[in-house]
């Protein structure tokens, strides 16, 4: 990785001018990732100086600015009560506190990880990002994009509803990227689930969604059949960490324990 | 001033978390120039051209090299006694390349970029040839991977590179084949074991200076500093006079660094510009291009009477040692020398098979040397052949095991590259050991296994081994003790500490025989101008033979002491008494403090400096023994093994430091259970290494690793220092058996192949789940 | 380009590339107990501590850290010292390599959590890989000396 100009800007639309103006310009979120890119960023942008490091708590909303780190987010008093904190829980599974010091929470959603286990918490909490350009689109819509570049991500938007949530995570070493990763979520209206790090990115189950949110009360065999349906519908490869036949198989067992906990 | 026995904090531990500069990269000259290496994408490769011209004009470039700079000159990187097992297969640069990783050129520049760029102007023309990328398949294949005529064996080790065999070895004791026939049960089974990585937290560094006096200056963190400096002496065939090889603090090496890196690199390019240079392993270098512990395939046969008596072992071995033969023939041995003698009552033994080379990152020495492979295989095939008979390992163990003041024939038949010596082992409680563990972990509630709460499984295993101390009549270590004026000492050894504490130790042990204080034994270690010989931190040697290196020493200057001390009041050197400070007539009128003492010798009268030196070889390898028990949880609905408790209780003789040997036994138990559980090796279809950094290559953290309970036996070993055997490695042997041994207990899942995954544990609780359906 | 950090409470100005990491210039002027292990934020011995906070040196650009404080080691002396006495009384140190890095995580959670369990001191620490001790030594140092000193 090379660097040839590091502008810190003052201003978005300076940002906006620098993302458009150059395609070899990137906004650098933490870099903690930057290392292990092959190419030459003729213009880096740094967006420390424009205030976005802010968790703000309003009325039906958690704003999140971008450059807030991970460490920050996962130390927000309110956040630890939402949903039973799953976006704490989550966030304190990655890696050392050393690189979620220096990891944002706009690194880890613009950047689309597939072993990202932000995004499988946030696609089921209902989440908006504000992008510059773009407004206001849902984080499903933004991981469903094809290509990505010439925008700045803002804000997270978490809308605040009361209910229960988990997250479950597998992991070699505690230390590890996930081998695959679920969230569930209840609240008064319907039932989530996400699974991520298949290993590409996060998606809802849909199908399991559509028949868990038939039921009004859930047994044992309710419960068996949602998570049989999820490892099911949602589609699974091999890599270095785990084979597709071992993540369908912990795909099940995830989802039934994270249902479990919450319904 | 009771130093032996006694847990002091080891002496540099507070200034080195103080992060005072202190290794090798630390002392590094400030101008040094910037080695990088180019390494070879791929495995097996003959270089047709190579054209340096374009990466030796960049402004900066001090000096490019290729094969074309060394004389071909074939040498073994093994930091090993002399002549080595090893082979002597590898240059330093050759037009060969034999791994993803392998060196082809070197460059060194005035910083990092600019070397960098330098790299990737080196044009090289490929003649990309076939590899061998599965050892099964090595034997005899049809690729030659060392197919050089210079390459050679020191010694007859098998070496037979044109079947791309690097070494062999067979022996047996007894009829096999005959006394396998007459047992009641005989049960076969097969092992394998993974190419572990060490992960010492420091990479590999060297820096190279010329000193004022025009001789080359190495630092290195290295395991072997006198080993190198002959290596280097042989392989640049400059004068070992000239070189002097200083080894500062070192951040692990555990067999890591007991082969030469990149010493050759600083010292070529040093040599020939004139300038100080250095080079720091990159971790993706340390995991591709040097060495990892030798993969395995053991093919077990165990024969035993109805009645528990174990009558015979066979064990055929295949290992690999990748691209080049670094400790193939040694490493290959301890898997059955430090492993079979443990059930010494056999009728016969087998043991034998070949070391193959393949287009792989070497193996070289490790931790354990051979003996956790060995182990791994015997103490699981013990424990599948107790379920055959129906009697509970533990007992079957205390049965046919090895017992104090017995013999094995395996003690003289094998050695490490040689034949070995006949011996009795005098200190052996691993009856205590046993006995111990198995109330420590509370075995007989536990065994074989406890429903846990949800899907969780709790199952227990054990697993017994044996380790050596040093190398007997090959190693040898010494040391010098200075007397200072006040009355302090200066002791200098050539022993390696390399985080494991031998300063510490060997200054406790020389303070014991002189009865001073820790603080008034100051020492210098590993300089090969300043300090004696000694071979290196390696083979559990450093305890056992630098410690009784250091007490010859430390009783000699002694000896002075008294003769100066009778002499300075005029007595006969009988009536002195000696308390370390004080000498005294027997009836107190005349007397002289050590201070006094040093002093007059010094400045007033009968000068003189007090130097006292002595060596030490070994004449037996007294080996350290234990028991390992676990308790592991398995959650049988994701095949997840969790370490709940490692209880380990180890005869290593006295323990010169009791706080640092319980630091070695728990750090090596660590690895041992990161071998067994999470340490996975993968290589991709070209041959190239995917966990090749600590993103994929997963070593325990601290919360894999919660509980462990580690006990000493009281145990006395005459032959040692104050009754010292080693402790270095015997730590990491058993857990890969135990924990296996522990799974199968809890979930009836035996897993043959290393490591453990929860994948490979999963699928087997769904395939029996199957066959029991099925039933 | 010149960077203004505050290193150990002294104003510096520093001469950096802009694709230049934080352990790169810190070894550069000096800053020996910064050590390079793993160049990918896993292993923690390149720890400082950032405005308070622990970062993985190696993957925090230089420039960015511009007009921050940056406490190392060698900031830290008497608090790595008395650390230090209780890895000594528990067998807990070693090769020492991870150990200055490891002091400032351990200095850091100090002033974040009162009095944290075992478990949780462990979640801290968790990005602070040891190959040596086993960790188990390095447990029962670092909860004596909270206990101590708390």
């Amino acid at each position: 990785m090379k660097i040839n100009n590091y502008h810190k800007v003052n201003t978005l639309d300076e940002a906006y001018a620098l993302i458009t103006g150059n395609k070899s310009s990137s906004i650098i979120a933490g870099g903690a990732w930057l290392k292990f890119s092959k190419k030459t960023i003729e213009d880096a942008i740094d967006l420390s100086n424009l205030n976005l490091d802010k968790i703000v708590e309003a009325e039906e909303t958690f704003e999140i600015g971008c450059m807030t780190t991970l460490r920050n987010v996962e130390k927000n008093q309110s956040l630890q009560n939402f949903y039973d904190g799953i976006i704490v829980k989550s966030i304190s599974e990655i890696m050392g506190i050393q690189i979620r010091n220096i990891a944002t929470i706009g690194g880890t959603v613009a950047g689309r990880y597939g072993f990202s286990d932000l995004i499988p918490v946030l696609l089921v909490l209902d989440t908006k990002l504000l992008f510059y350009k773009k407004g206001t689109i849902t984080l499903e819509e933004f991981l469903n994009l094809k290509g990505f570049n010439s925008d700045i991500l803002i804000k997270i938007i978490i809308n605040k509803k009361i209910g229960k949530a988990k997250f479950i995570s597998m992991r070699k070493t505690s230390n590890d990227f996930s081998v695959i990763n679920v969230a569930v979520l209840k609240n008064d209206k319907e039932c989530k689930i996400a699974v991520g790090a298949r290993p590409n990115g996060a998606i809802f189950a849909k199908k399991a969604m559509e028949y868990i949110n038939n039921f009004k009360t859930y047994n044992k065999e309710v419960i068996d059949e949602c998570a049989s349906i999820t490892s099911k519908e949602i589609s699974f490869g091999s890599n270095s960490r785990a084979s597709k036949e071992y993540r369908v198989e912990l795909c099940r067992v995830l989802v039934k324990r994270g249902l479990q906990e919450v319904l | 001033m009771k130093n032996v026995n006694r847990g002091l904090p080891s002496i540099d531990g507070k200034g080195l978390m103080m992060g005072i500069p202190a290794y090798t990269d630390d002392l590094a000259d400030a101008n040094s120039l910037i080695i990088k290496v180019l390494r070879s994408p791929h495995p097996f490769a003959k270089i047709n051209k190579i054209d340096t011209n374009r990466a030796s004009e960049i402004n900066g470039v001090e000096c490019v090299l290729t094969y074309k700079d060394f004389k071909r000159i074939p040498i073994t990187r093994a930091g090993q006694g002399y002549p080595e097992p090893s082979p002597h297969d590898k240059f330093i640069l050759d037009n060969y390349v034999r791994y993803i990783g392998d060196e082809v050129a070197v460059v060194a520049a005035v910083d990092l970029q600019t070397a960098e760029k330098a790299i990737k102007l080196i044009e090289v023309d490929y003649k990309v040839l076939e590899p061998v990328l599965d050892f099964e398949v090595a034997y005899d294949n049809k690729t030659i991977i060392h197919d050089e005529p210079e390459i050679h064996e020191m010694f007859p080790i098998g070496f037979e590179p044109k079947k791309n065999v690097a070494a062999a070895y067979d022996m047996h004791v007894g009829n096999i084949d005959e006394t396998l026939k007459n047992c009641d049960v005989v049960y076969e089974a097969s092992f394998y074991t993974q190419a572990q990585a060490h992960v010492m937290m420091e990479p590999h560094t060297a820096n190279a200076r010329i000193d004022c006096y025009g001789r080359l200056v190495i630092y290195s963190s290295t395991q072997t500093p006198y080993h190198v400096r002959r290596i280097i002496s042989q392989a640049l065939q400059y004068p070992l006079s000239k070189i002097r090889v200083i080894k500062p603090r070192v951040g692990g090496g555990f067999g890591g660094k007991q082969c030469i890196h990149g010493e050759f690199f600083v010292s070529a390019v040093t040599l020939k510009t004139g300038k100080p240079s250095k080079l720091v392993y990159t971790r993706k270098e340390v995991f591709e291009s040097s060495f990892s512990r030798h993969p395995m395939r053991f093919d077990v046969k165990l024969g035993a009477t109805k009645k528990g008596i174990l009558k015979g072992i066979d064990v055929s071995v295949l290992s690999d040692t990748g691209a080049y033969g670094e400790h193939a023939l040694t490493v290959f041995m301890v898997a059955g020398a430090k492993v079979l003698p443990l059930y010494n009552k056999v009728d016969a033994v087998r043991f034998g098979g070949k070391v193959v080379y393949t287009n792989h990152t070497p193996a070289g020495a490790f931790r354990g040397y051979g003996a956790i492979q060995g182990n791994y295989a015997l103490e699981s095939a013990i424990d599948m052949l107790c379920e055959k008979l129906s009697i509970d390992p533990i007992i079957f163990r205390e049965k046919n095991m090895i017992k104090e003041g017995e013999s094995s024939p395996i003690f003289k038949i094998m050695g490490e590259g040689t034949e070995g010596i006949e011996m009795n082992v005098e200190s052996c409680k691993l009856d205590y050991c046993v006995k111990r563990g198995h109330e420590l972990i509370n075995w007989k509630d536990k065994y074989p296994f406890v429903n846990g709460e949800n899907s969780k499984v709790r199952g227990v295993g054990m697993a017994i081994a044996m380790q050596g101390s040093g190398i007997p009549y090959i190693d040898m270590a010494s040391a010098m003790i200075k007397l200072n004026d006040d009355g302090f000492y200066n002791l200098i050894i050539g022993a390696t500490d390399i985080g494991q504490g031998s300063d510490t130790i060997l200054a406790q042990i020389a303070a014991e025989v002189l009865e001073t204080d820790l603080d008034k034994m100051i020492v210098y270690s590993s300089d090969t101008d300043l300090a004696p010989f000694d071979c290196g931190a390696y083979a559990s040697s450093t305890t056992y033979v630098s410690g009784n290196a250091v007490v010859k020493a430390a009783k000699n200057m002694r000896k002075m002491l008294i003769k100066e001390g009778a002499r300075s009041l005029d007595v006969k050197e009988e009536e002195i008494i000696f308390d370390g400070v004080l000498f005294q007539t027997e009836d107190g009128k005349k007397s002289i403090t050590l201070s006094e003492l040093s002093n007059r010798l010094f400045y007033s009268e009968d000068q003189q400096q007090l130097v006292a030196t002595n060596s030490y070889v070994g004449t037996k390898s007294p080996p350290p023994f234990m028991a390992g028990y676990v308790e592991v949880e398995v959650d049988t609905e994701t095949g997840v093994v969790k370490v709940i408790d490692y209880t380990a209780v180890v005869d290593c003789g006295t323990t010169i430091n009791p706080l640092l040997a319980l630091g070695q036994v728990e750090g090596a138990l660590a690895q041992g259970i990161g071998m067994t559980l999470y340490e996975e090796v993968l290589y991709n279809q070209k041959g190239g290494l995917i966990t090749n950094n600590l993103m994929t290559y997963r070593i325990p953290t601290r919360k894999e690793i919660t509980n462990m309970n580690v006990e000493f036996a009281d145990s006395y070993e005459e032959t040692g220092p104050y009754g010292a055997k080693s402790v270095g490695e015997i730590g990491i042997d058993t857990p890969p058996a135990a924990i296996c041994n522990a799974i199968y207990n809890a979930v009836g899942v035996r897993i043959q192949s290393l490591p453990v995954t929860a994948e490979n544990v999963l699928m087997g609780i769904l395939k029996n789940k199957e066959k029991r359906n099925e039933k | 380009m010149k960077i203004q950090l505050i290193i150990n409470g002294y104003k510096k100005e520093l001469e950096v590339r802009p694709d230049e990491y934080l352990l790169d210039t810190l070894r550069n002027y000096n800053y020996l107990s910064v050590k390079r292990g793993c160049d990918s934020s896993s292993c923690g011995v390149c720890t400082v501590l950032l405005d308070g906070s622990p970062i993985a040196s190696c993957s925090y650009l230089s420039i960015k850290a511009s007009g921050h404080e940056i406490t190392t080691a060698e900031g830290i002396q008497k608090e790595a010292a008395q650390i230090s006495t209780y890895f000594g009384n528990e067998g807990a140190d070693q090769c020492g390599f991870c150990n200055p890095a490891l002091a400032l995580t351990v200095y850091a959670m100090k002033r974040e959590l009162s009095n944290p369990t075992d478990e949780e001191i462990r979640d801290y620490l968790v990005g602070n890989l040891c190959r040596c001790s086993g960790y188990v030594g390095q447990q029962r140092a670092i909860r004596a000396y909270l206990e101590d000193t708390l």
